[in-house]
């Protein structure tokens, strides 16, 4: 069984971090990032063409992961891949030993590197967990028996700060009734938000693994409000981060007081160092 | 309605000249080409205009009632056979499936002068939207007659993507996201989405489509 899923239930609080393929075939900066992130981390999040970007793909990815020693989050985007290529992923991810997937509808590609790419989209995230669901039940989504299923856990992404909340809520308890476990949440500011998030899925039975964004820079503020999808960082965290004598040490406090609020709303919490890899363990122990 | 564009002059000379057309018949389109400020009379006026500006001779030209009705653009362009005989290329200004009738209907090289962009809706004279992909599996019942195919960028059945940033498209970032507002039109309405909605069945959307009444159970 997946040790995410076991940590997860038996309610220890996970840290989760991400890691990115390579643009490439050559490992060595991801399996160093791998490293910094290893010692501190239950499982790693692998991520798929992010930003709409080429890099080498996450079931290479997360697979070359695994054999690290460390145990991967697949990611799956919709954006990519027809039905037919995403199931056949999902069968290929099992076959190598990945036992979690977290799947996403993924950024269109006008905001990535190959702008004039036609975007699949061919499911929706909550489609696919179903997908990934009836596989764990031994089917296709024809129905179909397979020789040999899965037994995925199944994660998906969440927006606790999202406005209008009511429909935010609804694609959260659709994706709960397509079979996800657990939640992944964006980077989170406002830990009021995460709590009405985690209060509303409390009943449901799921896990939520908060998002910490490690902002090391006023360059880093500037790069997410501009070019992460959906994701403003809040003008009380940007002037800290503006004002500071040292940024980067800042980000590393502030990154610190979030993961401190977190452990008091949430499962787990999501650490994205953008960068800051080696700080990961100060952010943790909350001593930043 | 089909919603055109101009095409690039550059382009449609570069057509006539592959052929060494120096004689030309232009054809429009009473429809949707005529509604869309691309196609009716006064856009075929001033092509023709503009091309014997550039050095060629314009043979003649017609509005056809609605150019991609075969019949009609045959009987359309005997009322011009001899100016269509005089040409050495017909130019039609209508979407695809126009050119593609004229093309059926008269033995010359004919070039399109549009480019076809989507299926829309007159927002008001000259603002228009697209809002149908003619998938052949409609949606609008669940949606509150808002297709998410088409007006959500990424074509999501069930709900807005990890974008949306109040209430707002992550790509689109001016524009309301697709699903708050079929959310909120629902629920005017007193409505409630009571379901996901499964993958879609794109089998419907393979082309070529047709459709043939005339035989038993026509259809796709």
């Amino acid at each position: 069984m997946s040790r995410l899923r076991e940590l997860l239930e038996s309610g220890e609080f996970v840290v989760t971090g991400e890691v990115a393929p390579p643009r490439g075939t050559d490992l060595a900066d991801m399996h160093a990032s791998v490293d910094l992130l290893a010692p501190h981390c239950h499982a790693l999040n692998v991520t798929d063409n992010q930003g709409a970007s080429l890099h080498l793909s996450s079931l290479a990815a997360s697979r070359a992961i695994l054999e690290r020693g460390i145990e991967p989050i697949f990611q799956q985007t919709c954006r990519d891949r027809n039905r037919l290529a995403l199931q056949s992923d999902l069968l290929a991810a099992w076959s190598l030993g990945l036992e979690n997937v977290l799947v996403v509808t993924g950024d269109d590609p006008r905001a990535g590197d190959h702008p004039h790419a036609k975007g699949v989209f061919d499911l929706d995230s909550t489609q696919l967990a179903s997908i990934a669901l009836g596989m764990n039940e031994g089917r296709d989504m024809m129905g179909r028996d397979l020789k040999g299923g899965t037994d995925f856990y199944i994660g998906a992404a969440m927006f606790p700060e999202a406005e209008p909340w009511d429909v935010q809520l609804a694609r959260i308890e659709q994706k709960v009734a397509a079979g996800v476990r657990f939640f992944q949440t964006q980077a989170i500011f406002d830990m009021d938000k995460l709590q009405r998030a985690v209060d509303a899925v409390r009943p449901l039975g799921v896990k939520v693994i908060a998002g910490v964004l490690v902002i090391r820079s006023p360059r880093v503020v500037d790069f997410v409000n501009r070019n992460l999808a959906g994701l403003m960082v809040p003008d009380h965290v940007a002037d800290r981060i503006r004002s500071a004598p040292d940024p980067a040490e800042e980000a590393v406090r502030l990154a610190a007081e979030q993961v401190r609020d977190i452990r008091e709303i949430a499962d787990g919490v999501h650490v994205m160092p953008l960068g800051l890899d080696t700080e990961v363990g100060r952010i943790l122990d909350g001593s930043g | 309605m089909i919603i055109t564009r101009p095409r690039d002059w550059d382009r449609i000379k570069a057509n006539l000249s592959d052929i060494a057309a120096k004689r030309v018949f232009v054809m429009g389109c009473g429809q949707c080409a005529t509604v869309a400020h691309t196609g009716g009379e006064k856009e075929v006026l001033e092509t023709a205009e503009r091309l014997r500006a550039e050095g060629y001779e314009v043979t003649g030209w017609a509005v056809g009632e609605v150019t991609c009705h075969l019949n009609g653009t045959k009987l359309e362009s005997r009322k011009h056979r001899s100016e269509i005989d005089d040409a050495d290329a017909v130019l039609v200004l209508a979407c695809g499936a126009g050119v593609q009738t004229t093309a059926d209907a008269i033995a010359k090289p004919v070039f399109p002068g549009l480019e076809s962009l989507f299926l829309g809706t007159v927002i008001r004279n000259g603002i228009f939207e697209e809002r149908c992909q003619t998938c052949g599996d409609c949606v609008l019942d669940k949606t509150a007659g808002i297709c998410p195919v088409t007006t959500c960028p990424k074509g999501l059945l069930n709900g807005p993507c990890g974008g949306m940033w109040n209430g707002m498209c992550e790509v689109l970032t001016d524009r309301e996201c697709t699903h708050v507002r079929i959310q909120r039109r629902l629920a005017e309405q007193g409505r409630t989405r009571n379901s996901t909605l499964e993958p879609k069945d794109f089998s419907t959307a393979l082309k070529p489509g047709g459709v043939n009444i005339r035989q038993q159970g026509g259809g796709r």
